[in-house]
């Protein structure tokens, strides 16, 4: 019985550290501290363009002087907008260094916020709403045809040609025409797994199809066919008294 | 109105880090409040309270005696509300209401002690326990936990949770070789973070993430490069931050608690050393608002394993080159000996007190030296053998005289010479503390320095001051308009060669402004000290008379002096040290006697202020050492000129002869206007005619963490000027990152 063991349990099992603690780690799914790699360093200059420095500027000269900092949202998306979807270590301290605030307030914001994202992201951003409207609409099928047609990746990773990151997120505020998914700036609504693919395939070409419902339906009127409001609405003056018409 | 509006974004000073961020132009935001408000009348728990309005619901229950349990509120932080272990009931509120968040209302009602409150209190106990390790036997913190007592006290005997996903685990965050951190225990109260940013001015730490995965650090790797950054050790309620050096070292149950006086600077900070058998564990700070409120500085913190090292055991007398240990009787008959053959006379006999020295030494000292004949009592420092130039007949000539509360009325500071976040880290953070809350607005005069908070930079010379003084400069201007403007002179400004042209130009300044500077309720002329004896010994007198000032010493009698240049002492000079490290002055000694350090023994402290503190003794002095002033007296009999002293009290009645401020204690005594004024005339007459030299006022500290023989022993201290001071990585991070097991 003894000599059988050391078969069953390689030696290596023993060599690992003693697990002193039996209760399992709860990871969470991003990492909240910055950790310096080759493509995200704060040794890598980054500046706002011309173009966006304007933008920044005009956004700053909204809040007073001394509340310059109210500006940090906004000016960390222009940044991650100039910086191909992702916030850099970079990016973050050129802003805290534009409204003269501490770099760990920028960091604060910039890791509270989901949007914001800290690693790199592929060409097109595809957020899956799976939150319970659409998840009731089918979002599982949508989530899975998307993994599925970019080569089987899993939630939050990049496909190897780099075109594709896939997340899921919560409700983006489009139930009616659930379920969703958010590409880029784009919403497109009412999918199918078919129109799901089209759209995929047609981002993979570097085209960009219509956004908004794929199911031909105009924003999230009724898919069954209008029931009221069915006739032409009437226009200014129309039944007053004619010194009022 | 209670919350301070977020001002911790003030353009920083800046650590190293900061300096990648060069925020230093942008305007301050700060919130005024109304300085004194109406006071309030509500009811907690059947009982009537009058609170001043604007205090938070919870000091009023605290007035009113009921015990809150709290996490994240602290009396000196700014408010968060995020623990919401202080939940209270309120007449008409629908829901519990967190005390510390909320305003204490008139007429209000609240209960405290309401099957509601602890229900409520157990449903956040049970919430904060979700992801708490269950590791308090080997956690640094157990036995002063707040949360394993509030648990024991409010909390449930089970939980709910039984989550299969495990506990919540976050990465241990390298805060340098003074602080350590084990994240799993944090509960999230930021108090750390408010500490830091609101007092100590490290803007780096903050928190990151949310909801579940938030968690304190510095998001990048960064070590906490503060002064005060011990006192989040304190501050933490958990054993998220314990003391690095202080790591599974002793457990609170087992420690002797000795109420003592701090030595590492001259502020005199209310500490608490904590001591078992015959070692001190560790020192802590005790609240005394007038001198450190309840921080300390992480010298004063963390210096004491220097206790342990470099000490002087048995007395040692010099033979041939090494030193021989002898019996207390042949030192002192050899000191005498050598006192005799040197045929040192009158003012030959130099006596030199050093930085730890205490008062009752002092006294003792100086009275055996002018026994002796001798009027040449030194001090240890740049020219400390000359008569100082503010003299010592004025009080208000170098003390503190706004004194250290006072700081946070002024609404103008000019530092001349001088750099507060090292030589008094904690009356550093009063500065920052005002800078924040008010329009302080604070001028430098001398090497440029990196503060917590912002400064107008004015020069680095004593020219820098004429220029001042002649009120073009817009800060000059702004210093001239101020209600309470104060002065604060760096104790170096008196060991500088343009020391009797400063103190010329500001005696003749002050007396120009005497309607904002000294008034009868306000005196804006500040020398701040920055050795704990140097106050003392101007009380006492303890300095030479100009004509000895020029003798050659024969026999020099080091007290504790460790400073002193080698040089100046003759070759052929008998020197006794007496002190209790083996430090610079032993090693010139030809009799070395081993002396008590300040937590050895129960002697008086004057700090920067005049305040006479006493210190108390925690542990017997090692080996053979005794009580400074005992020493003198022993030898005084030897020497064959007795001091009519023979116990502690009777040495106080002799110090209440010198100086009746000595010996009462934890009170400053004023000096009036006209005696202030009076002796910055008799000064300004004194240094008429001298000549500026134009040489920088250099800060006289350059290393913050090494500063006295007790320091300089430390190892704690010598990784922090590694880390800190050099700069260097040298593997701390390491040790954290080792699994908890290794250690223990």
């Amino acid at each position: 019985m003894l000599a059988r063991l050391p078969r069953r349990l390689p030696i290596q099992a023993f060599q690992a550290r003693r697990p002193l603690s039996t209760t399992l780690q709860r990871k969470s799914d991003a990492l909240f501290v910055h950790r310096d790699t080759p493509y995200n360093n704060p040794k890598i200059a980054f500046e706002f363009d011309a173009e966006t420095m304007k933008r920044a500027n005009e956004i700053i000269s909204h809040y007073p002087p001394q509340y310059k900092k109210a500006a940090v949202i906004p000016l960390l998306d222009l940044g991650q907008r100039q910086n191909k979807g992702w916030t850099s270590i970079s990016v973050m301290n050129y802003v805290a260094k534009l409204l003269e605030m501490p770099p760990m307030r920028v960091y604060e914001v910039a890791t509270f916020y989901t949007m914001f994202n800290r690693e790199p992201i592929g060409t097109n951003f595809v957020q899956v709403c799976t939150t319970t409207p659409c998840m009731l609409r089918g979002s599982t099928d949508i989530l899975n045809t998307t993994l599925q047609h970019l080569g089987g990746i899993k939630p939050g990773q990049t496909t190897k040609d780099g075109k594709f990151t896939v997340v899921e997120v919560e409700c983006q505020g489009a139930c009616s025409n659930a379920p969703m998914i958010v590409v880029g700036d784009d919403y497109y609504e009412d999918l199918t797994p078919e129109t799901t693919r089209k759209i995929l395939d047609a981002f993979a070409k570097g085209e960009k199809p219509k956004p908004g419902p794929q199911s031909g339906r105009f924003t999230s009127e009724n898919s069954a066919g209008l029931t009221t409001l069915t006739t032409k609405p009437y226009g200014p003056g129309e039944f007053c008294l004619p010194e009022f018409s | 109105m209670l919350r301070i509006v977020s001002t911790v974004s003030r353009p920083s000073s800046t650590g190293r880090l900061g300096k990648v961020v060069g925020s230093q132009h942008s305007r301050r935001t700060f919130a005024s409040t109304s300085a004194k408000q109406a006071d309030i009348t509500l009811t907690v728990d059947g009982k009537e309270v009058t609170v001043p309005q604007g205090s938070a619901l919870i000091q009023a229950c605290e007035a009113a005696g009921a015990t809150i349990p709290r996490f994240c509120y602290h009396e000196r932080l700014a408010i968060a509300g995020n623990c919401r272990m202080c939940l209270v009931e309120v007449e008409r509120s629908p829901k519990p209401v967190a005390s510390c968040a909320m305003p204490a209302m008139p007429g209000s009602k609240v209960w405290t002690n309401t099957p509601l409150v602890h229900e409520a209190r157990e449903g956040v106990m049970e919430f904060l326990l979700a992801n708490h390790p269950l590791d308090c036997p080997v956690c640094d913190q157990a036995g002063e936990c707040d949360l394993q007592d509030q648990a024991m006290r409010y909390g449930s005997d089970r939980t709910r949770f039984h989550e299969i996903t495990g506990k919540r685990a976050v990465e241990n965050k390298d805060l340098g070789p003074l602080v350590k951190t084990s994240m799993n225990r944090c509960i999230q109260c930021t108090r750390c973070v408010r500490f830091a940013n609101e007092v100590a001015g490290v803007e780096e730490l903050g928190t990151t993430g949310r909801g579940n995965d938030l968690q304190i650090g510095m998001y990048v790797e960064k070590t906490m490069d503060s002064e005060l950054s011990g006192n989040v050790v304190d501050l933490c309620p958990v054993g998220a931050l314990t003391s690095k050096p202080y790591a599974f070292q002793a457990r609170p149950w087992e420690l002797k608690n000795t109420e003592s006086i701090d030595v590492m600077d001259a502020l005199g900070s209310n500490i608490r050393v904590d001591s078992r058998g015959v070692q001190v564990m560790r020192i802590q700070p005790r609240t005394n608002d007038d001198v450190n409120e309840e921080w300390i500085s992480d010298k004063t913190r963390f210096a004491y394993d220097g206790l342990r090292f470099q000490r002087l055991t048995t007395p040692l007398v010099k033979e041939g080159d090494r030193f021989v240990s002898a019996s207390w009787e042949d030192a002192l008959a050899a000191i005498a000996k050598g006192l005799t053959a040197s045929g040192a006379q009158g003012d030959e006999i130099q006596a030199i007190s050093g930085h730890l020295a205490d008062t009752e030494a002092m006294v003792a000292l100086k009275d055996l030296v002018n026994r002796l004949g001798s009027d040449n009592l030194a001090l240890d420092q740049v020219g400390g053998t000359a008569p100082p130039v503010h003299g010592v007949d004025v009080r208000s000539n170098y003390l503190f005289n706004s004194t250290i509360p006072g700081v946070e009325e002024a609404d103008a500071i000019l530092l001349i010479g001088t750099n507060p976040r090292h030589e008094a880290a904690v009356l550093n953070s009063r500065i920052r503390k005002s800078w924040l809350h008010t329009g302080l607005e604070v001028g430098l005069i001398g090497e440029r320095i990196d503060t917590t908070y912002g400064y107008d930079y004015l020069g680095g010379d004593a020219n820098a001051l004429s220029e001042f003084m002649t009120g073009k400069s817009e800060f000059a201007k702004k210093f001239k308009a101020a209600k309470k403007p104060l002065i604060i002179v760096g104790s170096a400004v008196a060991e500088h060669p343009d020391a009797a042209a400063t103190y010329n130009a500001l005696s003749r300044y002050v007396e120009l402004n005497k309607s904002t500077l000294v008034t009868p309720e306000w005196n804006g002329f500040s020398i701040l000290q920055r050795v704990a004896s140097r106050p003392a010994a101007y009380e006492i007198g303890f300095v030479p008379s100009k004509k000895a000032s020029t003798t050659k010493p024969k026999f020099v009698y080091l007290l504790n002096a460790d400073e002193v240049d080698p040089k100046s002492i003759p070759q052929d000079a008998f020197v006794v040290y007496q002190g209790h490290h083996g430090d610079l002055g032993a090693q010139l000694a030809d009799v070395c006697l081993p002396a008590a350090a300040y937590t050895e023994k129960s002697t008086t402290w004057v700090n920067t202020e005049g305040r006479s503190q006493l210190g108390r003794s925690a542990v017997p002095p090692p080996g053979a050492s005794r009580e400074d002033w005992k020493i003198i007296r022993a030898l005084s009999e030897v020497v064959g000129s007795p001091l009519p002293y023979e116990d502690v009290l009777e040495i106080r009645d002799r110090m209440w002869e010198i100086s009746p401020t000595l010996v009462r204690y934890d009170v400053t005594e004023p000096t009036s206007a006209e005696v202030a004024l009076a002796g910055l005339k008799a000064l300004s007459v004194r240094t008429t005619g001298a000549k500026i030299s134009g040489a920088i006022f250099q800060k006289p500290i350059t290393n913050f963490y090494q500063t006295d023989p007790i320091s300089r022993a430390s190892v704690t201290m010598a990784q922090c000027t590694r880390s800190f001071v050099k700069g260097e990585n040298y593997g701390f991070s390491d040790i954290g990152k080792a699994p908890e097991a290794a250690f223990a």
